[in-house]
């Protein structure tokens, strides 16, 4: 008899409210129970890296072009954050909104340098822009103070109370930043940009001839993806409360992409699989001390080899969704009935 | 007055003359096909036409404006739209999303719209989708529409990237060898369907080698080697010409 395979995304799709309201109350309550705050900062540090992960998805994913210096974006929100902390006095809601427009503008600048470049040689170029800016970190003492860092960067307040990782504050913070951050990229994502990206990866001169200026969506999602790492940046700065230029390494780049890898290139849910199984893991295998890389490795290699495309990679609904007011048509009726 | 006007174009590659002082026109609701050896310079004429390749002399109208100095989005906008020899189909992206593609120059609305959802964007997507629907309905193509394009066989492949061409709402179809690799009842099934295109009111130029199906589908023929032209007629003229047959047969051909 022929196995019936389990169809996950129209699961999701025919339950979507209720099981996105478990969700949000299951997350709402975490820092409710108890947890000791070396826990509740595990959370943290899985929203932070969800937003990187998406992040690197609207360059790496939906446009195709393998980033291996993300973590240079993130480097620069960081820095945005904690200088206008530090220097200009700013509450963590100014910013947020600052990193996210000077990252912006360090997406955009990472876009320019890129535009004309595809394949490995995009990805040496971001390999180097990513050099640039820990030089940049490093060296720049009057600013960023050089390798000894920004610290004492002041806690998060609002309204007067301040935001910690103990009184679940920050957990709160990090939750609603990612939740945005989910909003904005599907709003996107599944929009005629979203289909631009997309076009663009799978052929990037059929869409030029379909009349795409593909240059301006390569642009476009280099810029979205520096406004989401650089929002990621700062909340990370206001988390810790201080960060230096080795917080940024060609590591965390690398751990990056590979979380977008493991979870499923170009998905949403995708990343914030992948970035809470590689957060979550090393943090459970700490035991194992620095054997605990080897295990790690061992999975990662039995993982790609048993599915290569991701955790969530390529999961789609048998069926597209049309807008609202637009009639399936019947012969499309049949197609794609659930449990086919 | 013809739809589409070329004018003594001409490319070099290097020293090779790809396509050497080409003039030739499409009248509106013909199906005219260039053909020739391999070499001849059909593909890269195609591609000057739709704004791939430069023109290194020579003039393009279409519906009496100049094209050749526009870029190909513009020529896009302006009315004319291709297939590709080697099918270019965006492979992982659903059938109609594909042919969504082909609408996306004529769905307007900003990138705050499509973040916030606002009425514009949902009326520039409904219309978008509902335009989409109905191109698929009228080929005949709307049971594939969930389906990956890299899911399908490659007669529907074909199909799907007349549907995405048409999409653009050209006027003029370019059609790079649309038979190629498909088996004598494909391509029978296709003349039908490009023909059905032609009543449609669209105006079709075809490359094409499958010598039955140009000969039976083409009200006006031109032959081109080396980047020259060296025939035109109807079919019926074209396939007496000694030119023709020496072009494809060889000298002495045409005697045995």
């Amino acid at each position: 008899m022929k196995q019936k395979r389990f169809d996950l995304a129209g699961f999701a799709g025919r339950y979507k409210l209720p099981l996105l309201l478990v969700l949000l109350a299951a997350l709402a309550a975490v820092p409710f129970l108890g947890l000791s705050s070396y826990v509740v900062r595990v959370f943290c540090m899985v929203f932070t890296y969800s937003i990187l992960t998406i992040s690197l998805n609207f360059v790496t994913g939906y446009l195709g072009a393998t980033s291996m210096g993300h973590a240079s974006l993130y480097c620069v929100g960081a820095y945005v954050g904690a200088l206008a902390a530090t220097r200009a006095g700013c509450n963590i809601w100014v910013s947020l909104v600052l990193a996210v427009l000077v990252g912006c503008l360090a997406g955009g600048l990472l876009g320019v340098c890129t535009i004309k470049l595809s394949g490995s040689y995009m990805t040496v170029t971001t390999l180097a822009f990513a050099q640039v800016v820990t030089m940049v970190a490093k060296n720049w003492t009057s600013v960023t103070n050089g390798t000894l860092g920004i610290k004492d960067i002041p806690k998060a307040r609002l309204l007067g109370a301040e935001l910690t990782v103990r009184n679940g504050g920050m957990y709160f913070v990090g939750l609603g930043l990612l939740i945005l951050c989910l909003l904005f990229s599907s709003m996107v994502i599944r929009s005629k940009y979203g289909r631009a990206f997309i076009a663009v990866r799978d052929d990037e001169l059929g869409a030029r001839m379909m009349g795409l200026k593909t240059r301006n969506y390569r642009l476009l999602g280099t810029v979205i993806s520096g406004a989401l790492a650089g929002l990621a940046g700062c909340y990370y700065a206001y988390l810790t409360g201080y960060i230096d230029p080795v917080t940024f390494s060609f590591d965390i780049s690398m751990t990056i992409l590979t979380m977008a890898i493991l979870g499923g290139l170009a998905s949403l849910p995708g990343s914030i699989a992948g970035a809470a199984i590689l957060t979550v893991f090393p943090e459970l295998l700490r035991s194992l001390d620095v054997y605990r890389y080897l295990f790690f490795g061992f999975i990662l290699v039995i993982m790609m080899r048993l599915r290569p495309q991701g955790i969530l990679g390529s999961v789609k609904a048998a069926r597209y969704t049309l807008p609202k007011g637009v009639l399936r048509p019947a012969a499309a009726m049949e197609q794609g009935k659930e449990g086919t | 007055m013809a739809l589409l006007d070329v004018r003594q174009i001409t490319k070099t590659f290097g020293g090779l003359v790809a396509v050497d002082n080409l003039t030739f026109h499409v009248d509106e609701k013909q199906i005219v096909s260039i053909i020739g050896p391999n070499g001849a310079g059909k593909t890269t004429t195609f591609n000057m036409i739709t704004g791939a390749y430069r023109l290194d002399g020579g003039e393009i109208y279409f519906d009496g404006q100049p094209i050749h100095t526009k870029s190909s989005q513009q020529i896009v906008k302006a009315g004319i739209a291709r297939t590709f020899q080697n099918i270019r189909l965006f492979k992982s992206m659903r059938v109609i999303e594909n042919v969504l593609i082909g609408c996306h120059i004529h769905t307007s609305y900003g990138f705050f719209d499509a973040v916030f959802r606002t009425p514009r964007f949902r009326e520039a997507e409904r219309r978008a989708h509902q335009r989409c629907v109905e191109i698929l309905e009228s080929l005949d193509l709307a049971q594939y529409m969930d389906e990956d394009a890299k899911n399908l066989p490659y007669g529907l492949q074909r199909k799907i990237e007349i549907a995405r061409a048409i999409a653009t709402d050209a006027k003029l179809l370019i059609l790079d060898e649309p038979a190629a690799g498909m088996n004598p009842q494909e391509s029978e099934a296709l003349m039908d369907f490009i023909f059905s295109l032609r009543d449609a009111g669209y105006t079709i130029l075809l490359i094409e080698h499958d010598m039955s199906l140009v000969m039976n589908i083409s009200d006006y023929i031109y032959v081109c080697e080396f980047g020259k032209l060296i025939a035109e007629g109807t079919p019926d003229q074209v396939a007496s010409d000694p030119r023709v047959i020496e072009a494809y047969l060889g000298k002495g051909g045409a005697y045995e």
